[in-house]
């Protein structure tokens, strides 16, 4: 087969339904919302920012682990069959999905063959990306979140709002109402400090883990020359559907492999403090295919595309698929702190997900997801593998779609920049139009700014002020010295 | 060869080949972290970490006693060095044949050594070596008791690597379970071993 195939975009939960700004307003104005957000992502940025200035060759780490990642892009396809090939002969099942719906239907096929009727979920972005749960739902099978986040999120009738938290927008007291509400064994008088919810979630699920015969997980990465597959948790849940039941079933995006074992020792750094803020998370896990006698004797990997290789073919865009999801960005981003998950309409909001989302889906699908963004650069600056967040976001936003007039503006402002004769001429013309209005402006306003234009041109005063042409240029000064 | 069924692995193997049309140019990977600790004492830092997550750490051997005497059902691995269980007044559970998840959900405890422990992370690491048992041993038990050697106490992740079989199940242990998934706070304890107790045998701060 010598034809060449066209990357594809993918689909899922990855598409934003309103215009950011839209879905942003309510967000907004919640002020239990904004208030939630500002205390969880305060108390994250300080914590990875204390452990990670402990390290001092964290930039070293970061160098690295960027490397690493673009080395994966480079040789994707070559390390994909390394790990198929190490996989399966260390007795895992690799199967291969182009897209999300095609990932659903075999993990559904594969619980069937089981012949059981309940699965239980590592949290898993891949997993919410192909919208796994109302997949198996419509078959009839139920799935349980496990961990503690997503299962309030799954109580609670919600979506995730963070990548690492998908609870991020709820206090401790609207955690305990959510308990309170769905779960029949809590007791009537549970308090809402943490260590009592976590005891609430660990009794409420015990049952289930001991009796689990169907895990579904994700995979924080992919070791092309073992075939390992490893995760990276907090509270036990992950090592409990890991190890228990008889049939494990993983969902790996396609750029999460690393070359060799020893890369780890990179990402094992990178990650837990850029994502919670520890030196180390309490467990990761590691598997290699089937181990006989310890843990699951059925274990299977489905390695998605679902858009990656539309995101592979665009040389400015591809490191979005270095990111290992540590949400950093997301912390620091004061569009994130102010907005929050949901405005961003995918499973990846933030920063990453402001380049991801319309990677994934062709930038027509998501074109207001460039824009929620102020190019502030704090993302960049956290990012454990350095994806240059800003440069994308303005690589991305060429691309999307602009509005007639806007093109039309720009074409003209375009032709007359391109002669300095033109441009005197052009800026002498602005001042004659408008100095008298820029002087009554600076006597009412103080500044020679204009607030709101008419249409067409409102669109762009919505969310900025026009400056008025100043009373003489700098050129025109000089050519008086 | 275009057949009329392609497969899902080779349409997205092609499809990522055409994705790097522009052929990127190769990646040297710089290594300039260290590889290997250069602190003094990786032990005490071990112990700062451990005691960092709220995890336990007893000094010597002889700690052991005292911490089976309040133990009624411990569940060990097969081959648990025979010199740890004495003294041991609770009933010993081997694991062969294996316990069932219900068996190991009524123990009072576990007690298992380990592969290699990292300083920097405080990180103890489990890879079914020499008495440490498959995965779910030192999972289900609500307490687990780990003996840790100085001679397996490494300063950072690097080193510990390199001591591990990458093809064997492992476990990583920082601290007992715990969760920052309300308001980001971490609190210990949810679906794992909620006491985490490590005893620290030989080496300078041991016995």
């Amino acid at each position: 087969m010598n034809r060449p195939v066209a990357p594809a975009t993918g689909g899922g939960r990855i598409r934003t339904r309103l215009p950011f700004p839209t879905a942003a307003r309510p967000a907004v104005a919640d002020t239990q919302l904004r208030a939630n957000l500002h205390r969880a992502t305060r108390t994250i940025r300080g914590k990875r920012a204390r452990v990670v200035d402990e390290v001092p060759d964290w930039e070293a780490l970061r160098d690295a682990g960027s490397a690493i990642k673009a080395d994966v892009q480079r040789r994707l396809p070559e390390l994909l069959e390394q790990f198929e090939a190490s996989a399966t002969a260390a007795g895992a099942t690799v199967h291969w999905a182009r897209d999300a719906a095609e990932a659903c239907r075999i993990v559904v096929e594969l619980t069937r063959a089981t012949g059981a009727d309940e699965v239980v979920k590592v949290k898993s972005m891949a997993t919410q990306e192909i919208e796994l749960n109302e997949a198996l739902e419509a078959a009839g099978i139920a799935a349980y979140e496990t961990d503690l986040a997503e299962l309030i999120v799954q109580l609670g009738d919600d979506t995730p709002s963070h990548i690492l938290v998908p609870a991020i927008h709820y206090n401790r007291a609207q955690i305990r109402e959510i308990f309170q509400r769905r779960m029949p064994d809590v007791p009537a008088d549970l308090s809402d400090e943490p260590s009592a919810l976590a005891e609430a979630a660990r009794a409420h699920l015990r049952r289930r883990f001991l009796s689990a015969r169907v895990a579904v997980s994700g995979a924080n990465f992919a070791i092309a020359d073992t075939g390992t597959l490893v995760v990276v948790e907090s509270e036990g849940n992950g090592r409990m559907c890991l190890t228990l039941p008889e049939t494990l079933i993983s969902v790996v995006g396609v750029e999460k492999l690393l070359p060799t074992f020893t890369d780890l020792e990179v990402f094992l750094q990178l990650l837990p403090r850029s994502s919670t803020g520890e030196r180390m998370n309490p467990y990761t896990s590691m598997w290699t295919g089937v181990t006989p006698g310890d843990g699951p004797q059925d274990v299977h990997v489905v390695l998605v595309d679902n858009g990656r290789s539309a995101v592979l073919a665009d040389p400015v865009g591809r490191p979005a698929l270095s990111c290992i999801r540590c949400s950093a960005c997301l912390n620091v981003c004061p569009v994130y702190e102010r907005a929050g998950g949901h405005a961003y309409g995918s499973v990846y909001p933030g920063p990453i997900g402001a380049i991801l989302s319309p990677q994934l889906t062709g930038v027509a699908d998501n074109a207001s997801l460039p824009y929620a963004s102020t190019l502030c650069g704090a993302c960049y600056d956290v990012c454990p593998v350095k994806i240059n967040i800003p440069e994308i976001l303005v690589h991305l936003r060429q691309q999307a779609p602009h509005p007639l007039a806007e093109r039309a503006t720009m074409g003209v402002l375009s032709w007359v920049m391109r002669s300095p004769r033109r441009w005197a001429a052009a800026l002498r013309l602005a001042r004659a139009g408008a100095g008298p209005l820029g002087a009554y402006r600076q006597r009412r306003t103080g500044a020679r700014t204009l607030r709101r234009l008419p249409w067409p041109a409102s669109a762009w005063t919505r969310s900025r002020d026009l400056p008025l042409p100043a009373p003489q240029t700098f050129r025109e000064w000089w050519g008086k010295q | 060869m275009v057949g009329e069924a392609v497969t899902a692995r080779d349409e997205i193997l092609a499809r990522l080949r055409t994705a790097l049309a522009d052929d990127p140019p190769p990646v040297e990977v710089p290594r300039r972290y260290r590889r290997v600790g250069d602190r003094p004492d990786p032990v005490a830092i071990l112990v700062d970490r451990l005691e960092d997550y709220r995890a336990v750490v007893h000094h010597g051997i002889g700690a052991l006693p005292g911490l089976l005497a309040e133990v009624g059902r411990l569940a060990v691995p097969v081959d648990v060095p025979a010199d740890w269980l004495a003294g041991c007044p609770g009933q010993v559970y081997r694991d062969a044949p294996p316990l069932s998840p219900a068996d190991l959900d009524a123990m009072d405890a576990v007690l298992t050594g380990c592969a290699v422990a990292v300083a920097e992370t405080g990180t103890i690491i489990l890879d079914a070596g020499p008495a440490q048992g498959r995965r779910a041993l030192t999972l289900v038990p609500d307490r687990h008791i780990c003996v840790v050697r100085a001679d397996q106490v490494v300063g950072l992740l690097p080193e510990a690597l390199t001591r591990l079989d990458p093809r064997a199940a492992q476990t990583w242990i920082s601290g007992p379970s715990a969760t920052s998934d309300i308001e980001l706070n971490r609190v210990e304890g949810v679906h794992g071993p909620r006491r985490l107790e490590i005893v620290l045998v030989g080496g300078t701060s041991g016995a």
